[in-house]
C-alpha cells in the first residue's frame, strides 16, 4: 500500500476538486498532507471534496480533511461529498478541536536571556544557602527538644540507618583505603629509595591517612553511597505524598526522617573514618613488606613518626563531614519535584555539592589546626 | 450485535500464571472478538490487571497461549512484534505518563516514534487528541506532575489513542472520575470505537460503564472466567460472587443495548 495513490486532484477554472482514494490513515498521513499541499487547495475559489472512495479513516484523515476543509481564512466556496456514514462522527468530533491558534513562543532576546540566567542562578545559589541554613536551624530545635524528652529520638530508626550506612559499608570502606594506603606506600618507596629515605615512606603514609587521606576518602566515599541514597529515598517520598502524609499525621518529617538518618551518619563517619585509617596503614605496611621493610620495623617506625595529634585531627574532622553531607542530602532531598528527571537531577546535586563541601571543609580544617599548632 | 462467529482479536486459551506458587490465574480461557468493548470485572485482588499485564508481555506465564490479532509473543518475530505493539494502546491505571515530558510530548512521543510526520502536523494531532479526550490546548504545556487525577486518566488515553490503534487496553478507565467525567469518557470510547473500528479490552468496577459501553462483561473469580456475555447473559449466572456483584442491577430499569 506504500505507494497508492491518496488523492486525485482535478483542476479548473478558479476551481479544485480533490477525491479522496484508499486509506487515510496514520501511516499515511505525512503523505496525504504533502500530496494535498502540493495541489495549493486553499487558492482555489470553488473546492469540492469527494470522500466517497476512502476505504479507511481515522483521527489522522479526519484532522487533514477538516484542515483542508478550513483553508486559510480567505473567503471561498467548500462542499464535501460522499462522506461514509460512519466516519461522519469522527469527522464531527475532530471538527471541535484546534479552534483556537497556538500561543505565540515568548521571545527574549540574547543577551537579556542570559542576563536572566544569571539572575536566576544567584537567586539558585541564595536560596540554597538559605535552605541549607534553616535545614540547621530545625534540626539544632529539633535534636534540643528531643533531649528533653529522648523518645523523640527514634531508636529504631537510627539503628536501622547506622546498620544501612555503617556497617554495610564496612567493607567497601576497608577495600577503598586499603589500596589507598598501599599506593601511598609504593609511591613512596619508588621515589624516597633514590636518595635513601626509605623509612620516611612510613611517616608518609602514617601521618597522611591519620591526618587527611582516611577521612576524606571516607567521607568521599559515604557521600557518595549514602548521601545519594538518603536523597533519593526522600525524594521519591516527596514524589509520592509520602511526606505529606506524615506531615498531615501530625508529624514533622524533619524528626521522623531527618534526624535519624543523620543522627547515624554523624555516629558511622567516625567509626568509618577509623576503620578506614587502620586500613590505610596495614595497606602500606603490606607494600613496606613486599619492598623488604619487616613488619616489626614498621610498626616501631610507625610509633616513632605519627603522635597522638595527628590522630586526633583526623577524627574530629569525621562527624563535621557527616554532618554536611547529611544535611546537604536531606535538602536536597526535599527539593525533589514531580518529575523522575528532577530526582535524578537533585541527587546527583547532592553527591556534587557534599564533597565539594567536604574538601572545602577540610581546606577550612588544614588552616584551623596549623594554625592551633596541631 | 456481532455474531459469535467474529474475528478473534485477542484469544487466550489455558492460561496459567503464578506467584511464588501461588497461582493467580488458573486455566483461563478468553476470546475478545475485533471490533467490540469488552469490560472484565473482578474482585479487587482477583488477578484481573495480572491477566492485563500477562496479555500485554509484561508478566510471564507459566502455561498457557497468547494470540493478538493472531500474533502469539511467544512464537512472533521482532518485526510482528514492533507491529503489533504500533497496533496496540495501554492506558495504565495512574496514567504512567512520562514525568519529565510535557503533555504534548507525552501524546506525540508514540508519533514521533513510530511515524514520520511533521512538527506542525503532528502537534496539530496532538492537539485534536487532546481537546478530544476534553482537555484544553492551555493544558498542553503542562508536566503530568501539574495535573489532577482525571486530567491525568484523560492524557493518558490521548496518549494511548496517539497512533490510533486497533485495539486498546484499558485499566479502570473510569476510575477517580467524577460520574459526569466518567460517563463522557465511556461515550468518548463509544466514538472511537465505532468510528475507528476499535477493539477495547477494559478493566472496570464501575457496572454504569459496563451497562452502556460495554458490548460484553467477563467476569473474574478465583482465577477463571466464571460468567461471560451481555449483561443479561451474565445476570443469569449463578456463580455467588457474580451474583452479589450485581445485586440490585436486575432491578434497574433495563438500559437500552449499546449497539451503534
Amino acid at each position: 500500500m506504500g505507494s497508492q495513490s491518496l488523492v486525485v486532484c482535478t483542476a479548473g477554472e478558479g476551481r479544485l476538486t480533490i477525491a479522496g482514494l484508499g486509506a487515510w490513515t496514520a501511516d499515511n498521513a505525512t503523505r496525504l498532507e504533502s500530496c494535498i499541499d502540493s495541489a495549493h487547495p486553499n487558492d482555489a475559489s470553488k473546492l469540492e471534496i469527494d470522500m466517497g472512495d476512502v476505504k479507511e479513516f481515522d483521527t489522522y484523515g479526519a484532522w487533514i480533511l477538516e484542515r483542508l476543509m478550513r483553508g486559510d481564512g480567505r473567503p471561498r466556496q467548500v462542499s464535501l461529498v460522499r462522506l461514509p456514514e460512519k466516519f461522519h462522527d469522527l469527522v464531527e468530533d475532530v471538527r471541535r478541536t484546534n479552534r483556537s491558534a497556538p500561543a505565540p513562543l515568548q521571545r527574549i532576546v540574547w543577551p537579556l536571556a542570559r542576563l536572566a540566567d544569571i539572575g536566576r542562578g544567584v537567586e539558585a545559589a541564595g536560596a540554597e544557602v538559605l535552605r541549607l541554613a534553616a535545614m540547621v536551624g530545625a534540626l539544632v530545635v529539633l535534636f534540643g527538644a528531643a533531649l528533653l524528652a529522648p523518645r523523640r529520638f527514634r531508636l529504631t530508626s537510627i539503628v536501622h540507618h547506622l546498620d544501612r550506612v555503617g556497617l554495610r559499608s564496612v567493607p567497601i570502606i576497608i577495600l577503598i583505603t586499603l589500596l589507598i594506603g598501599s599506593i601511598i606506600a609504593q609511591q613512596g618507596f619508588f621515589h624516597f629509595r633514590r636518595f635513601g629515605a626509605d623509612d620516611y615512606v612510613v611517616d608518609l603514609v602514617g601521618i597522611l591517612t591519620l591526618r587527611e587521606i582516611g577521612v576524606l576518602i571516607v567521607s568521599i566515599m559515604v557521600a557518595g553511597r549514602s548521601g545519594s541514597s538518603y536523597t533519593a529515598e526522600l525524594g521519591s517520598m516527596k514524589m509520592r505524598e509520602e511526606i505529606d502524609a506524615l506531615r498531615t499525621m501530625g508529624r514533622n518529617p524533619l524528626e521522623v526522617l531527618v534526624l535519624p538518618r543523620i543522627i547515624a551518619l554523624v555516629v558511622a563517619l567516625p567509626l568509618l573514618a577509623l576503620i578506614g585509617a587502620m586500613a590505610a596503614l596495614i595497606g602500606g605496611g603490606i607494600v613496606a613488606s613486599i619492598y623488604g621493610m619487616e613488619p616489626n620495623l614498621y610498626v616501631a617506625r610507625l610509633r616513632e613518626a605519627v603522635s597522638i595529634s595527628d590522630f586526633e585531627v583526623g577524627m574530629i574532622k569525621a562527624p563535621f563531614m557527616a554532618l554536611v553531607i547529611g544535611l546537604v542530602a536531606c535538602t536536597e532531598g526535599f527539593q525533589v519535584r514531580g518529575s523522575a528527571e528532577s530526582l535524578g537531577a537533585r541527587t546527583t546535586s547532592s553527591v556534587v555539592k557534599a564533597i565539594f563541601l567536604v574538601i572545602v571543609l577540610d581546606g577550612i580544617f588544614a588552616m584551623f589546626f596549623s594554625s592551633m599548632g596541631m | 450485535m456481532k455474531d459469535a462467529g467474529a474475528p478473534k482479536a485477542i484469544e487466550v486459551t489455558d492460561l496459567v500464571v503464578e506467584f511464588d506458587r501461588k497461582r493467580v490465574l488458573d486455566h483461563l480461557s478468553l476470546d475478545v472478538r475485533a471490533g467490540e468493548i469488552l469490560g472484565l470485572v473482578g474482585a479487587s485482588g482477583a488477578g484481573k490487571s495480572v491477566l492485563l499485564r500477562t496479555m500485554l508481555g509484561l508478566t510471564p506465564k507459566r502455561q498457557g497461549r497468547i494470540a493478538i490479532f493472531g500474533v502469539d509473543r511467544d512464537k512472533a518475530t521482532l518485526q510482528e512484534l514492533q507491529t503489533l505493539e504500533r497496533r496496540w494502546g495501554v492506558l495504565y491505571q495512574q496514567g504512567a505518563l512520562f514525568s519529565s515530558l510535557t503533555v504534548f510530548q507525552n501524546i506525540e512521543f508514540p508519533i514521533r516514534e513510530y511515524l514520520r510526520t511533521p512538527q506542525r502536523l503532528m502537534r496539530e494531532i496532538a492537539n485534536a487528541k487532546l481537546e478530544m479526550v476534553g482537555l484544553k490546548p492551555e493544558d498542553g504545556d503542562k508536566l503530568p506532575s501539574e495535573l489532577s487525577g482525571g486530567m491525568t486518566k484523560r492524557v493518558a488515553l490521548a496518549r494511548a489513542l496517539a497512533l490510533d490503534p486497533a485495539i486498546v487496553f484499558l485499566d479502570e478507565p473510569t476510575s477517580g472520575l467524577d460520574p459526569i467525567a466518567a460517563r463522557e469518557f465511556g461515550v468518548l470510547i463509544r466514538t472511537l470505537q465505532r468510528t475507528l473500528g476499535l477493539t477495547v479490552f477494559m478493566v472496570t468496577h464501575e457496572i454504569e460503564a459496563l451497562r452502556t459501553i460495554c458490548d460484553r462483561i467477563a467476569a473474574l473469580a478465583g482465577g477463571r472466567i466464571v460468567a461471560i456475555g451481555s449483561m443479561s447473559q451474565v445476570l443469569e449466572t449463578e456463580d455467588p460472587w457474580v451474583k452479589s456483584y450485581f445485586r440490585g442491577v436486575r432491578s434497574a430499569p433495563p438500559s437500552a443495548p449499546a449497539t451503534p
